[in-house]
């Protein structure tokens, strides 16, 4: 997967080192670290703020001169804004409907794996059944695997349906001829229509469901795996089903492992391009914005002022979402790794 | 299509998706209750499992089998070993597997060594939670955005920043940075390292308050310099995150795709393993050699995958 965090793997127990020290160790604080620190904290904010500032400018100032040029003549204009979401100016097209896109393909396909993940981690977890270990490892194992791997097999089931040894199963259906006299006639009998889901957001839901699985199902197994396991049988020994204990009792305790999963698999979907690019034809109908933003890198590569203004409209999103939710975040990509 | 019928689509969805979890759950508790023990694990993990095995683990399989075949969609022809020998001959994909050993050696191990540093030196300051979340920031931007910001720095005319910055140190006739063979791989692999330091540094900071109070003491005791410190008791200490992170950073470069799609589009020679796939599949439309291409992918993340294994086995035999 193209995430920064596709492969998050585990470190050795023995080797494990406790997140939190009971005492906060007394700090030996150093003045040249600091400015080390915000020398380079000003270098790793720089291009992005090169970005905002060049979406700001007037195309004229953006074709002439450097970003770093405003502070010396700022001139200020949101007319790129207006530019790429009206679809005015040097671009022909309004980003509007790719950025509404992206939040159509995101609530499904960050909710739904996140309710399957939740189910599964929850059974591998704690109901004992025959070969939980292993499809636990083979889970484990899936969430390496490159994506490039399914991709051309899983368009084609998508879009021809399911062919095997040159028999249709899907779209299921039989032909036959009967004859009457001199007239041959052919008879044919759908069971299970299927025209393909070409043109339209189930493609692209269902795959971002089945590839973000492994490492949502991976990373609540490791918060629900270390619930209390007396507090369960408790609810056993009362009579509650499984599906009551996982209703009451395993989603409110991993409200945390969830919500940093599901900041997770948001910024996933979101920021994601090869699975658009593969998954979705590329139209205003249904390809979300990271796909028109490469689109426009080609068509706009002059138009420096209209680029940024749609990036910084791409990215604003997910950056609102890291920093109200940061704790979160990072909470569980500690969980995925480094485990108190 | 209006907005609104877009959102409703995507919300129908998911009424669709939690309703049959729903009648799922309601089925599994009003069952008889023998039946009902042995349909729980099939009505937990069942739809995840269907899931998993139509969407990778069957395509997987069938994109093996597409590598021994022709380039049509779908292929009748069987051709053998053709699309990998093509991989060992063809001069074009040397560079781009030049490339892909390129980032997997450049960009994992100094994206950790900056995170690291980064981690070492942040945790001796006092207010460190803004410059933490500044360098953590870029990893929330996807890899197209980071790639049109870095294009505003490599834009190459007067008006991008390295452009400027060569000016300045008087190389008067910079290149076009992006088409400046072979380097352009490293200006890109900066983009990549922007986005993993601060994944680096959150980890390894964690891992560095996680060491014990004690052990820091007695090495102060024992009147060890602070780079002394930094080799014999810190590497050692977060070794195990060290390894996860420099392993976690090396799928993600393997993986590398959009970097690539946003930026040169594989042209100037800057080509890597998954990002040809993609090319020789949806662009040249040949579809044996795309297949081949990412059955080797598959083999090259094969070493960390049994590893994060072998892994996972010990810690639970231990639990």
């Amino acid at each position: 997967m193209s995430t920064p965090v596709a492969g998050v793997a585990v470190v050795p127990p023995e080797e494990r080192i406790p997140v939190t020290p009971k005492e906060p160790r007394k700090k030996l604080t150093s003045r040249w670290a600091s400015l080390v620190v915000v020398v380079v904290t000003i270098l790793w904010t720089i291009p992005t703020f090169g970005l905002a500032i060049t979406s700001i400018r007037p195309k004229k100032d953006v074709t002439n001169s450097g970003w770093w040029e405003f502070f010396f003549h700022p001139h200020l204009t949101l007319n790129n804004y207006h530019d790429v979401i009206a679809g005015t100016g040097t671009s022909n097209a309004s980003i509007a409907p790719y950025f509404i896109n992206s939040i159509a393909i995101t609530i499904p396909a960050t909710l739904i794996p996140l309710a399957l993940g939740s189910m599964a981690a929850y059974a591998l977890a704690w109901v004992k059944f025959r070969g939980s270990t292993v499809l636990f490892f083979f889970i484990f194992a899936l969430q390496i695997v490159p994506l490039q791997l399914a991709l051309v097999p899983l368009l084609q089931l998508f879009s021809h349906g399911v062919h095997i040894g040159g028999q249709s199963i899907l779209p299921l259906a039989f032909t036959w001829t009967t004859h009457s006299g001199a007239v041959t006639q052919l008879h044919k009998l759908t069971l299970i229509p299927y025209h393909g889901l070409g043109g339209s957001f189930y493609p692209v839901w269902i795959a971002h469901t089945m590839f973000g699985l492994p490492l949502v199902i991976f990373l609540l197994h490791n918060f629900m795996s270390q619930l209390p396991g007396d507090l369960i049988e408790a609810a056993q020994v009362d009579g509650a089903s499984q599906f009551t204990i996982f209703r009451k009792i395993i989603l409110p305790l991993s409200t945390p492992a969830l919500a940093s999963v599901l900041i997770f698999q948001f910024l996933w979907v979101w920021n994601d391009l090869l699975v658009a690019l593969v998954f979705t034809d590329g139209t205003p109908d249904h390809s979300p914005i990271t796909a028109r933003l490469v689109q426009l890198t080609g068509s706009l590569g002059s138009s420096q002022e209209l680029l940024t203004a749609g990036a910084f409209i791409a990215i604003v999103v997910p950056l609102i979402v890291f920093f109200s939710l940061q704790r979160f975040f990072v909470r569980g990509l500690l969980a995925g790794s480094v485990k108190s | 299509m209006s907005w609104p019928s877009k959102i409703g689509e995507a919300l129908l969805a998911l009424v669709v998706a939690f309703g049959v979890i729903a009648a799922l759950f309601y089925l599994g508790s009003i069952a008889p209750r023998r039946l009902r023990n042995r349909l729980v694990g099939v009505i937990f993990i069942g739809p995840a499992l269907l899931f998993i095995t139509i969407g990778l683990v069957i395509p997987a399989v069938r994109t093996f089998i597409l590598s021994f075949k022709g380039a049509d969609d779908p292929s009748h022809t069987w051709v053998g070993w053709a699309n990998y020998s093509w991989v060992i001959h063809d001069p074009d994909i040397h560079i781009v597997l030049r490339n892909t050993v390129l980032w997997i050696a450049i960009a994992p191990l100094v994206a950790t060594g900056a995170g690291l540093g980064l981690a070492v030196l942040i945790d001796k300051m006092k207010r460190e939670s803004i410059p933490k979340s500044l360098i953590f920031a870029p990893m929330a931007v996807s890899f197209v955005g980071a790639s049109i910001i870095w294009g505003v720095v490599y834009q190459h005319d007067q008006t991008g920043l390295l452009t400027a910055l060569a000016h300045d140190v008087g190389w008067n006739n910079p290149p076009f940075w992006l088409l400046w063979k072979p380097w352009n791989n490293l200006l890109l692999m900066v983009i990549l390292i922007w986005i993993e330091t601060g994944f680096a540094m959150v980890l390894l900071s964690a891992a560095i308050k996680g060491i014990p109070k004690d052990v820091i003491e007695a090495a102060e005791l024992d009147g060890a310099s602070g780079w002394q410190q930094f080799t014999d008791v810190t590497v050692p200490m977060i070794r195990p995150t060290l390894v996860v992170v420099l392993t976690t950073i090396m799928i993600a470069t393997l993986k590398l795709f959009d970097i690539i799609a946003a930026t040169t589009g594989g042209n100037y020679n800057t080509s890597v393993l998954s990002f040809e796939m993609y090319n020789q599949t949806f662009v040249i439309r040949n579809y044996g050699r795309g297949a081949a291409l990412a059955i080797i992918l598959f083999i090259a993340v094969t070493p960390v995958l049994l590893y994060n294994v072998r892994v996972l086995r010990r810690e639970r035999t231990i639990r």
